[in-house]
């Protein structure tokens, strides 16, 4: 843990009428994770920390390990962690299931969510209020409804017949309402609409401003990265993290080169500069 | 109300006069003498032993008759209480919705808890006429030691609905039915939609059938069944498609909840002209896990995820009713399920 006060301005030399305190934390500290699915390996020693406040990007081609690594972050069964540590708000909760990760704060929003019959959508965004299903909306509850324009999809079974952006929506907004922590987003922007995207990625954006939550949102798309303000990007290839940096500049990078060229340079680019720095040092 | 074998006549006849006839078979018998026309037209007397037994002897029946071009919002209870011991109960039930007519009907057959065995042999003989709709459902509440075998048909005719639905929540001891619906009418339409719960050793044999004779009718039929607790259920649908654009969908979906309990579904389609598009679709198993992880990543425990699926799969909303009356056979599903 590290406290930092702001540094006084030398112009003004005036001291701060209240020293704000800001204590920076990691919200999510992943050490040296290897995780198999179904026998196979699919991350290697992967490892990354997460600041309270903060969001980060990651890219990556299909088949990669970003969904297995949102999975195994949030406890889905099936994902199986053979090394390594997860800590969340600096507890140990490796070997907790997804109920106890759940009440801890973290979320988790699915590329591709269940059709569950005879479950309204309704009744699941009280529950995740924490409400009972026969408790009325209040006016901001129902206001952020409709502006997520879901109002006429209360009564409806959860997904079923739901459109790609009408599912992203109703994802979003459950998560907003549990009011987490930490958001882990699939995909938040596959299959969506110009303009869900742009409501999705601003409620996003507003939500984590507000309440100080972090977020990990997987992504293949540049356009998510106008609404969200990550400081960090990565990609995942091959079981692991590779070149943290500005996602835009990451995200341009892919689109110019792909992924694997775009690790390679910035390996050779890393490795330049380190040289260059020794010759300098000589 | 059908106490035991006699019939209380209630006081609904007042209550809805102009819209509807109430009263027993027998005393209906008497007062119309069309009226033995209806009788055994749609039901075949010497169908099985039960039928014969109540050809042979009947205690009575309800008489019930939604008048021409009558609405009736309200449903009309018409209770069969068992209330003396190993009683065998034997009734003929004549519905008759005359054209134009517009009525939810819902029948509870109950048991008082205090009496060990019994056994329900009930006919039931349904005529929907013209231009007529007719949504019965029937709640079925016996007790763990009852025999039940009502054996029910209908006659549908042009433009004229009918839906049927079935609702069995308690555990009963054995129960086994087979309605037919005849859709005779052109542009006659039936539906057979039953919520199912096998509970504590239950027998249920239950299915339904849909003829399809005339022009443009169509018959959909959706069952939702849980066995549990060592519970046996065959869960039975035919359609049978008799004419050239008649339509049909059959959906079945059964959920077990342990080793001990059985659940076998068995669809039927049989087309006998050529255009004929009938459908089915059927699953059984357990609750899907990744429905209840799903849940649980939304802060929901286990136990409670597992009974916010059950409950919506035994959804009312399948039942067709208003929605007061949705709301009444919600609380007895719920709590059925709940005490469990």
């Amino acid at each position: 843990m590290e406290v930092k006060y702001p540094q006084p301005s030398l112009k003004k030399f005036i001291f701060p009428r209240k020293a704000i305190v800001v204590i920076i934390m990691d919200v999510l500290e992943v050490k040296d994770l290897s995780v198999t699915v179904e026998g196979k390996s699919i991350l290697k020693n992967v490892s990354f920390s997460l600041k309270a406040g903060e969001s980060h990007i990651l890219f990556g081609p299909n088949g990669s390990g970003k969904t297995t690594l949102i999975s195994t972050l949030m406890g889905l069964p099936t994902y199986e962690v053979s090394s390594g540590t997860i800590c969340f708000m600096e507890k140990d909760i490796t070997h907790k299931n997804v109920e106890e990760r759940a009440k801890l704060g973290m979320v988790v929003s699915f590329q591709n969510p269940p059709e569950i019959t005879g479950v309204k959508l309704g009744d699941l965004l009280k529950l995740c209020l924490g409400k009972k299903v026969e408790d009325a909306f209040s006016i901001e509850e129902q206001k952020l409804i409709d502006a997520f324009r879901l109002t006429d999809f209360l009564n409806r079974d959860l997904n079923v017949g739901f459109s790609g952006g009408e599912r992203k929506r109703s994802e979003i907004l459950q998560l907003i309402f549990l009011k987490p922590k930490l958001l882990l987003l699939d995909e938040p922007d596959s299959g969506v609409d110009v303009e869900s995207l742009r409501l999705i990625a601003t409620e996003i954006q507003n939500y984590l401003e507000s309440s100080g939550a972090s977020a990990l949102v997987i992504t293949h798309k540049g356009d998510i990265l106008e609404y969200i303000k990550a400081k960090y990007g990565c990609i995942l290839l091959d079981g692991q993290f590779h070149c943290f940096t500005q996602p835009l500049s990451i995200y341009e990078d892919i689109k110019k080169v792909g992924y694997e060229q775009c690790v390679a340079c910035r390996r050779r680019v890393a490795r330049g500069w380190k040289s260059e720095q020794r010759k300098r040092t000589n | 109300m059908h106490l035991n074998q006699s019939t209380v006549q209630a006081r609904v006849n007042e209550l809805y006069e102009g819209k509807l006839e109430i009263m027993d078979v027998k005393a209906a018998l008497e007062k119309y003498s069309w009226l033995k026309d209806y009788m055994w037209k749609v039901v075949d007397k010497n169908k099985d032993e039960f039928t014969k037994k109540v050809a042979e002897d009947y205690s009575g029946g309800y008489f019930i008759r939604i008048l021409s071009g009558a609405e009736i919002a309200f449903p009309l209870q018409s209770c069969l209480l068992i209330t003396q011991r190993n009683l065998e109960q034997r009734v003929h039930n004549i519905i008759i919705a005359e054209e134009g007519s517009n009525a939810h009907i819902i029948t509870s057959c109950l048991q008082h808890s205090t009496v060990p065995k019994a056994s329900h042999l009930g006919i039931s003989e349904i005529y929907v006429k013209k231009n007529a709709m007719l949504n019965f459902t029937m709640i079925h509440q016996w007790s763990e030691n009852t025999l039940v075998r009502p054996r029910s048909a209908a006659q549908i005719a042009d433009n004229a609905t009918f839906v049927s639905n079935y609702v069995c929540m308690r555990p009963v001891k054995d129960i086994q039915m087979y309605p037919v619906a005849y859709c005779n009418g052109d542009n006659s339409r039936v539906s057979f939609n039953s919520i199912l719960y096998g509970n504590k050793g239950s027998q249920l044999d239950i299915g339904s059938k849909a003829v399809l004779a005339g022009k443009g009718t169509k018959a959909e039929m959706i069952s939702r069944a849980i066995s549990r607790l060592g519970s046996r259920m065959i869960i039975r649908g035919q359609i049978e498609g008799d004419s050239s654009d008649c339509k049909g969908h059959l959906e079945c979906r059964g959920l077990l909840m342990d080793d001990q309990s059985y659940m076998e579904s068995i669809p039927e389609l049989i087309a006998k002209r050529k255009g004929v598009e009938i459908t089915h679709e059927a699953a059984v198993g357990k609750i899907s896990e990744k429905e209840i992880t799903y849940l649980m990543t939304r802060r929901l425990t286990r136990d409670q995820a597992v009974s916010l699926i059950i409950r919506g799969f035994m959804d009312v909303g399948i039942l067709g009713l208003p929605d007061a009356l949705n709301a009444e056979i919600k609380k007895i599903v719920e709590t059925s399920t709940e005490s469990a």
